[in-house]
Formats: structure tokens, C-alpha cells, sequence
């Protein structure tokens, strides 16, 4: 109950102000450029949308979730209404899940929006739909990922900006770990098994497979522990910060 | 109402506040002196259940605060030093979350905040951004925050901060009128505070009490008619310690 009041909180204050729609409208701009303009999604005509459309979404989502994630914790150092919220007769536990869920519904609004994109596909071609909403599962678990360490990252620090930017650096690094340039480079250079772990740390390799709609335990098992990870992380670092 | 004892809590290698002990009954207004830096806040914050004491015991209302945080947190009304608020919001649109975390719903929800509103004079501001708000103003929304849900204790850090003469006079007035039936702790380093509004004063210096009584039993156990003069005497000078 207390996770539902703090998360109409959030949700008022995302909507209230430009972030959410600033958000939603770069991430839908810059999908679109890449999807119609770069990879030509008319002249491929991937009813997949797997190389065209979703290709993009964890690039887009390096640079984009930490801003919308990076408010979270900071702005509650910042303006010490964490003190407020530490003297509520609510755990820590409903404040931490009612943000992040109030910020990943900031995405799952913008990722409903580029439903134009299915429609086209399904108007233009014979697309398995299955393997569509699969993409679509991908692409917003890559996104609770990245807002989950968004989420730890702000906790240490009262600065949005430092927030800003170790988020997307740290982001970028499990966007890149498991790249298939990167993999090919770290297998040359050290071999098979290390490329291996490489693969299995990134987050390309686990998307990918929802990507073309195989369901592998492993990739979910993924994303469940770098989420829980940084969630019980977050929790962590809220309560030592008030020791 | 509340209880402390043997409170200690040390940063690092610094220690703020030490081996102190109180109690406030119900119909007993407190008010917590000491220089800057001398672990009011610190103090507060710990009652208030912010963050947990290095050792020491803090009952409220009987209920042990480390034990059953959330249920004797129910019971305390906080004013934190800053006044911290959400800026984005409006000042009923706060009242209205703080209400909801609370636990009031529905009628007695918007009951309480009429009343919290009423109490601390905020009808003007009422639909007002809280950003747009003068110090004044938000020292009280935070204010009212801390009494909407009637609470049995309140502990309030700096009340009278950076509010104008006549805004002081009334929330003077307030907590003397809520200390009837409440255990109300309240820190400040404004002494007329202690005689306006106070049933007794404990004086720290350096995380230590070290004068505790009625504001006439202060003045009659050191022999000195004005609390400056038995500030000055019991609590060292920053530039000393």
C-alpha cells in the first residue's frame, strides 16, 4: 500500500514536469531515425523487427534511462527529503520499489507508443507476433536493468549529474561487454573461454535470445539477479548512508 | 511519551552526542538547547528514528524504536532542521501524500490536511508550487506535515528558523497550545523560546547534558536571573573546544 502512494508520488512528479516526456519523445525520435533512416527497415522489410528496430534499443537505453533514473535517490539527498521519508512509518523496501517502479513505467508508457511500428508490420507483412512481444520483453527487461543500476548509482550520490554519468558509463560497459565485435576481439585476445564470460556478463547476448524469441532460463535468470543485485544494493546503501 | 537512555552515537572517531538521558511525559513541552554543533540535530534525529544510535535505548510511547521502527515512527509528528519538501509539488498535494503515508484514507484524509492547513495559517498557499514558496511558508508546510496525523509526539528541529517576528510569536503560541496534550521535544538557540513556550529545558554542549530543569529551577540552581548568563556559563565556546 505505502509502495503504491510513493509510486503515484513519482508518477505525478515524472509527469508533472518535462523528464518523462522529454524521454519518451527522444527515445521514439531516435528509434524511429534509426529504424526507417539507418537500418532501412521498408527496403529490408524485417517483419521480425529484430535487426531494424529493436537492434537499437539498448544503445538508445545506455544514454537515456539513466536520466529519467537519475532524479531517484539523488534529488532525495539533494533537497534531504530522505530525511522525510526515513522519519515515515514506511520500510525502505516500499520507497525503493515504489520509485523504480513509477520509473519503469516511464518506459513501458514509451515502449507501448512505437506501437505504430507493429501495426505497420503486421499491415505490411506476416510477422510472428510472438516473437514481436518477445522483443518487446527484451527490450523493457534491458531497460529495468539499466534502471536498476541507475537506481544504486544515485543512491551514493546527492549530484544528478555524477549520477548521470557513471550511469551511463556503467551501462555502456554491460551494453558493450557482450557485443559481437567486442566478443570476436576478446576472443583473438584471450581466447575462447574468456570470451565466453564476456558474452554471458553483457547484456547483448541475453537480449539478443529473447530477441528472436527463444525463452532460455539463463537469460531471464540474468536479468533477474543484475535487478535484484542493484534493488537489494540500493537498500544497502540507503541504510548505511543514514548509520 | 518519550524516553532516552544513555544515548550515544559517534561519526567515525567523532562523537556527538554522549551518555544522554531524558524523558519527556505527555503535557510536557522540552526544549533542547545548545550551541551549534553541540548534537541537537543529531539527537533529533535518532528520536525520530532517521538513523539508529551507536548505543543507547529510545522508547516511544513505550514502543523501542530500533525493535518496531514503523510503529513508533506512526506515533511521532517530525519537523526536520531544513524543512525538506518535494518542490514539485503542491502544498495540499504534499499534505495529501504525507496524509496517504500516514495510513489516513478517504474523509479522514482530507479532514486532516483542512485541519494541518488551518492550523499553521497555509489556506493562502494552499494550491501554491511548493518551489515558489518563502521560507516561512515552507517551514510550516513542513510543519504541517508533521501534525496531520494528531500525533502523540512531536519532535521539531528549529521550529521558529527563519520565520519573521510575528510568525515566531504564533508558532510559539502553537506549541504551547499542542504541548497540552502532547510530548512535544523542540530544539532551538533562541533562550526566550525556553520562557515563552517551554515546561523545561535541557541544555548540551559537546553531545552532553549538562543542565536539565524548569526554567526557573535553572535560574534558581545557578543563581542567575537571565538564561543567557547560565548558557554562556555551562556550554564552551567553539573556538575553545
Amino acid at each position: 500500500m505505502n509502495t503504491f502512494t510513493i509510486y503515484k508520488r513519482e508518477m505525478a512528479s515524472y509527469f508533472g514536469q518535462l523528464t518523462a516526456y522529454i524521454a519518451i519523445f527522444i527515445f521514439l525520435v531516435f528509434i524511429m531515425i534509426m529504424t526507417f533512416a539507418v537500418t532501412q527497415f521498408m527496403r529490408v522489410g524485417d517483419a521480425s523487427l529484430q535487426y531494424t528496430f529493436f537492434y537499437w534499443h539498448p544503445l538508445v537505453y545506455v544514454l537515456l534511462v539513466p536520466i529519467v533514473g537519475m532524479r531517484m535517490w539523488s534529488e532525495e539527498h539533494r533537497s534531504n527529503t530522505i530525511e522525510l521519508l526515513g522519519t515515515f512509518p514506511i520500510s525502505v523496501w516500499s520507497t525503493i520499489l515504489g520509485k523504480y517502479f513509477a520509473a519503469a513505467t516511464v518506459w513501458l508508457v514509451a515502449l507501448i507508443l512505437t506501437f505504430p511500428i507493429w501495426i505497420t508490420t503486421n499491415y505490411l507483412g506476416d510477422p510472428d507476433n510472438f516473437v514481436i512481444f518477445s522483443g518487446y520483453l527484451g527490450s523493457f527487461l534491458v531497460c529495468c536493468s539499466f534502471l536498476a543500476i541507475t537506481s544504486l548509482i544515485s543512491a551514493f550520490t546527492k549530484d544528478q549529474v555524477v549520477t548521470l554519468v557513471v550511469s551511463c558509463f556503467v551501462c555502456f560497459l554491460i551494453y558493450m561487454l557482450g557485443f559481437d565485435q567486442v566478443a570476436r576481439w576478446v576472443q583473438t585476445l584471450a581466447g575462447n573461454e574468456v570470451a565466453e564470460v564476456f558474452t554471458a556478463t553483457g547484456v547483448w547476448d541475453h537480449f539478443r535470445s529473447l530477441n528472436v524469441g527463444s525463452f532460455r532460463l539463463q537469460d531471464f535468470v540474468w536479468f533477474a539477479t543484475v535487478i535484484s543485485t542493484a534493488l537489494l544494493g540500493t537498500n544497502f546503501i540507503l541504510k548505511s548512508k543514514r548509520a | 511519551m518519550i524516553e532516552v537512555t544513555q544515548l550515544c552515537k559517534s561519526f567515525g572517531s567523532k562523537r556527538a552526542v554522549a551518555d544522554l538521558s531524558f524523558q519527556v511525559k505527555k503535557g510536557e513541552v522540552l526544549g533542547f538547547l545548545g550551541p551549534n554543533g553541540a548534537g541537537k540535530s543529531t539527537t533529533m534525529r535518532m528520536v525520530s528514528g532517521y538513523f539508529p544510535p551507536s548505543s543507547g535505548n529510545i522508547s516511544i510511547c513505550g514502543v523501542d524504536i530500533l525493535k518496531q521502527p514503523e510503529l513508533a515512527k506512526s506515533k511521532i509528528g517530525y519537523l526536520p532542521e531544513s524543512a525538506p519538501l518535494y518542490d514539485d509539488m503542491t502544498v495540499k498535494g504534499f499534505l495529501r501524500f504525507a496524509a496517504e503515508i500516514r495510513g489516513l484514507r478517504g474523509a479522514s484524509r482530507k479532514d486532516a490536511v483542512e485541519r494541518a492547513i488551518e492550523t499553521c495559517f497555509l489556506q493562502k498557499v494552499a494550491h501554491q508550487s511548493i518551489d515558489t514558496l518563502s521560507k516561512g511558508y515552507r517551514h510550516r508546510t513542513c510543519l504541517a506535515q508533521a501534525l496531520l496525523h494528531d500525533p502523540e509526539v512531536l519532535i521539531l528541529d528549529e521550529p521558529t528558523d527563519g520565520l519573521d517576528p510575528n510568525q515566531k510569536h504564533e508558532v510559539r503560541e502553537l506549541i504551547k497550545n499542542l504541548g497540552k496534550e502532547k510530548a512535544i521535544l523542540f530544539s532551538t538557540h533562541i533562550l526566550e523560546e525556553v520562557d515563552a513556550s517551554c515546561t523545561r529545558a535541557i541544555i548540551v554542549d559537546q553531545g552532553k547534558a549538562v543542565a536539565n530543569g524548569s526554567p526557573s529551577e535553572l535560574r534558581a540552581q545557578y543563581g542567575m536571573d537571565s538564561l543567557h548568563d547560565i548558557f554562556r556559563k555551562v556550554t564552551t565556546l567553539d573556538t575553545a573546544s
